[in-house]
């Protein structure tokens, strides 16, 4: 494999690096596919929910191929707020979802890599799995090339960069610092068995359907993050993450995290009986937009969680990184028709990830973290207010109900941590939007009732 | 609700004290003998950091600090490759790569 040259390497074999191969390689290109795995997704932890529109785009109908690796169509997603033994929730279920083209799928990730890259070969890849790059190679200043951890050299006219969160080849190539610990979040994850029937018994699904619940409030103990809870045919996926500086300084273990999580009364109960399987651990990068690196420079491009690509605030990821590899593939397979692999060549990528939903969801999602960690009072008593709140309201005490509401109501504005969100957020510019809302909406009124077309 | 300094809330119910070799029992390894993770000074565990955050968040609890010899022992062949301790030691002691191609943690599920 000494002295090769080819049109592309592709650093990574999970969903951003195997959709550049596989889009470069259907278009002609002669494309090396590096994993540092013995197996594609031997390294790799999702969820896992994978949406069905970016992997369709890529792979027409991939649902209808009799080994894809799917577990099951999701038809019903929920959220719930904990508090120490009570739950609240809110949820969507549509039978639209059970139907082509779906709306998202469960995966076991190590099962869906190794088909995923079986594809790209199938269109002519070449990957090579065990392989460790432990460096680029670079040429007047732009990357011609990597080097392996075993000394192996490997050329080619571009390098597509998508090693994930942990992006050591963007970090020595200069295109990234090390993340801090309040740009990614730490996730541990337990697969736990749990036979058909149960499953589909217990969350109420119709033969292969699935859900998923994200699960906020006491699981987290105060610290920014969430457990999610997915059905897959026979097993379930359940985890908890949260912001890596928050586990920092609280100085809770992940798999304590874990325990506490699954042992909550309204947790419990569904894993009743379920066997662990296997143990993971994984980061999430949370930066998004304020952390994302230059996303190409000469000879070299970067996708996916490399480059920050997760709208953590609606679980999306692997989508992400799926679209923003197939646009790297892209801007290569023009690149080479121009024979100029130069950054402004490929500069291409970033208006094609603008015009995508990409960069527009990451940009609209970018002060949401930080917003809300202004809060962290709410995060941490809001839902056990709520939960008290709800417990009045439903709870038929013999009092009068304006007298229990009356109390609801007085509660949560006498609590300091509301008071507080109430007061950040009664700005001169939050009161302005809101009387330009009501101006929009008496207008909106006004045609209406007056028949005028809007 | 009461709060630690970083206003985190402390809560009287404890976390329950997970045997994290249990956890790692699940998990399928090719073991590589050459070490990946170094630390490149253990006199900065001793002097300098207090808290020792990699002994407490490392999932794969691969940091224990051994009171006796006075040395944070580094169980590498534990390790899951999450990442995370490389970006979490207040001293940036930790050397972390990853483990030569083909070894290290071999998800199964993932
Ligand atoms: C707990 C958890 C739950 C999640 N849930 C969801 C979800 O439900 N839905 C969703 O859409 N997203 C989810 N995500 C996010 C999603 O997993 C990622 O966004 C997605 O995997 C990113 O794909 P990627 O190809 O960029 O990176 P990765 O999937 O991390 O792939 C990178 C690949 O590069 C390889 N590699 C790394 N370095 C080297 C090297 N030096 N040499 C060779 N190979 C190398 C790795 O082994 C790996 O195969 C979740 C993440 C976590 C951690
Ligand atoms: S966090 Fe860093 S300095 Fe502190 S004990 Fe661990 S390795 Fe040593
Ligand atoms: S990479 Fe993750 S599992 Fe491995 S030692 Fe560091 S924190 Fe622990």
């Amino acid at each position: 494999m000494t002295e090769e040259k080819f049109d592309a390497i592709v650093v990574g074999a999970g969903p951003a690096g195997t959709s550049a191969a596989l889009t470069m390689a259907k278009a002609g290109l002669n494309v090396v596919l590096l994993e540092r795995g013995d197996s594609p997704g031997a390294k790799n932890v999702q969820g896992a929910v994978m949406y069905t529109k970016m992997l369709d785009e890529i792979v027409p109908g991939f649902w209808k191929d009799p080994q894809a690796p799917v577990e099951r169509p999701i038809t019903e997603q929920k959220i719930w707020v904990l508090s120490k033994d009570s739950m609240f929730q809110v949820g969507f279920k549509s039978e639209k979802w059970l139907k082509e083209p779906y709306n998202c799928f469960t995966v076991i990730r190590a099962t869906f890599d190794r088909w995923y890259a079986k594809k790209a070969e199938e269109a002519g890849v070449q990957l090579f799995t065990g392989v460790t790059v432990s460096e680029g190679i670079k040429k007047d200043g732009k990357v011609v090339g990597i080097k392996t951890s075993e000394g192996d050299e490997i050329y080619a006219d571009v390098v597509v960069a998508a090693d994930g969160v942990n992006s050591l080849l963007g970090q020595q190539l200069g295109l990234l610092d090390e993340w801090t610990a309040d740009e990614v979040a730490l996730g541990v994850k337990e697969v736990l068995s749990l036979p058909r029937e149960k499953i589909e018994d217990r969350f109420n699904l119709e033969q292969g359907e699935g859900t998923t619940i994200e699960i906020f409030g006491e699981n987290t103990r105060g610290m920014l993050g969430y457990s999610f809870l997915y059905t897959n045919k026979e097993s379930i996926s359940f985890g908890v993450g949260a912001k890596l500086s928050h586990f920092q300084k609280t100085g809770i273990r992940p798999p304590d995290l874990l325990e506490y999580a699954k042992a909550h009364p309204m947790i419990r109960r569904l894993l009743k009986g379920a066997k662990p399987l296997e143990y993971s651990a994984h980061l999430i990068p949370e930066g998004g937009y304020n952390s994302m690196p230059k996303l190409f420079a000469d000879g070299i491009l970067i996708a996916g969680d490399a480059a920050q690509m997760v709208n953590a605030s609606h679980r999306e990821g692997s989508n992400l990184a799926m679209t923003a590899g197939r646009l790297a593939g892209e801007t290569v397979i023009e690149a080479k028709k121009k024979g100029d692999f130069s950054a402004k060549t490929l500069s291409a990528y970033q208006t094609k990830l603008r015009d995508s939903f990409v960069i527009p969801d990451l940009f609209d999602h970018k002060d949401l973290e930080t917003m809300v960690e202004k809060h962290m009072d709410i995060v941490a008593e809001g839902p056990e207010l709520m939960a008290q709140s709800l417990y009045d309201y439903f709870q038929v005490d013999g009092r009068p109900k304006r007298d229990v509401q009356k109390a609801i109501l007085q509660r949560l504005t006498k609590n300091p941590a509301v008071r507080a969100l109430i007061k950040s957020e009664l700005t001169l510019k939050n009161e302005f939007s809101l009387v330009k809302m009501g101006v929009k909406l008496r207008l909106l009124l006004w045609k209406l009732t007056h028949g005028g077309s809007l | 609700m009461e709060t630690d300094p970083w206003g985190f809330p402390v809560s009287s119910d404890a976390l329950p004290k997970v045997n994290v070799d249990e956890k790692l029992g699940s998990l399928t390894y090719k073991a590589d003998h050459h070490a990946h993770i170094t630390l490149k000074d253990n006199a900065t565990c001793l002097n300098k950091c207090h808290d020792k955050p990699c002994t407490t968040v490392c999932p794969a609890q691969v940091y224990q600090w051994e009171d006796g010899q006075k040395k944070l022992i580094v169980s590498f062949e534990n390790c899951i490759e999450c990442g995370a301790c490389r970006m979490l030691c207040p001293f940036d002691n930790i050397q972390c790569h990853w483990p030569r191609g083909g070894f290290g943690v071999q998800y199964k599920y993932g």
